[in-house]
């Protein structure tokens, strides 16, 4: 599934990264400790958490994932944006919670 | 060939640029993805771990066909217990560091992990030196 099908499916938010929206979703990683998704996400993954600033893209675009999602409707930093628009790798927001949200992409990804 | 990166202590919107000026360098060289994967990961958290504790610091990548040695140094407090540091989940991150979702005790570990040769010496009230080396 690309990033633009899950933005439709659940109706997520697009904030920065457009040029990302075809990535193709690989998987995806649910945390918040940077160290921890540093260490386990996976190329392609779509990384939900509630983290906005900018080191969230940094860790983004080192292990190349597919996009970011934002939980709970915050916001990302404006460097955070400014990022995510260089490296065309998209952040996506949602009011849903962690754990919502990462069981309805479990349901649509799974195989 | 030797690459040279500064970092500076504190400030956390600049971590990360060398792991990717790094990255994009063994990329034009091609090296082995999987081998890329795993120094970015070493030396993402080598550089958090100068930004979250020690004041600034200075890193020098030296490459050659077989291989990557990257050794960074920095000017800091130090680690007093270097096997103490080395456990999962023990960190002396402050709390707007923890905030942030960093200092889980994670870092260390995770390059020690990713790399094949791990070297770390410090002096408290000085600075630590950790030095990285993988092969290709």
């Amino acid at each position: 599934m690309k990033v633009c099908d899950l933005v439709k499916k659940l109706n997520l938010t697009v904030i920065s990264g457009h040029e990302g929206l075809e990535n193709e979703i690989s998987g995806g990683y649910t945390s918040d400790l940077l160290s921890d998704v540093m260490g386990n996400i996976q190329d392609g993954n779509i990384w939900i958490t509630l983290q906005t600033h900018k080191n969230i893209m940094a860790i983004a675009s080192l292990k190349e994932i597919a996009a970011v999602i934002i939980v709970k409707g915050f916001k990302p930093n404006t460097d955070t944006i400014e990022q995510s628009n260089d490296e065309g790798i998209p952040i996506l927001s949602t009011a849903m919670e962690a754990f919502e949200i990462s069981g309805k992409i479990y349901e649509l990804i799974k195989y | 060939m030797i690459f040279k990166y500064e970092i500076e202590g504190g400030n956390f919107t600049k971590a990360g640029n060398a792991s990717s000026n790094v990255k994009k360098t063994l990329k034009q060289l091609n090296v082995n993805p999987s081998i890329i994967k795993r120094i970015v990961v070493a030396l993402y958290e080598a550089e958090v771990n100068v930004v979250a504790h020690a004041y600034k610091g200075e890193i020098t990548a030296d490459i050659t066909p077989e291989r990557i040695c990257i050794c960074i140094e920095d000017d800091g407090p130090g680690i007093p217990d270097i096997d103490l540091a080395m456990q999962e989940g023990y960190s002396t991150a402050s709390q707007k560091v923890r905030e942030m979702g960093f200092g889980a005790g994670m870092g260390l570990p995770n390059i020690k992990k990713n790399v094949d040769q791990l070297n770390i010496s410090s002096q408290v009230g000085k600075g630590t030196i950790v030095e990285l080396t993988t092969f290709f």
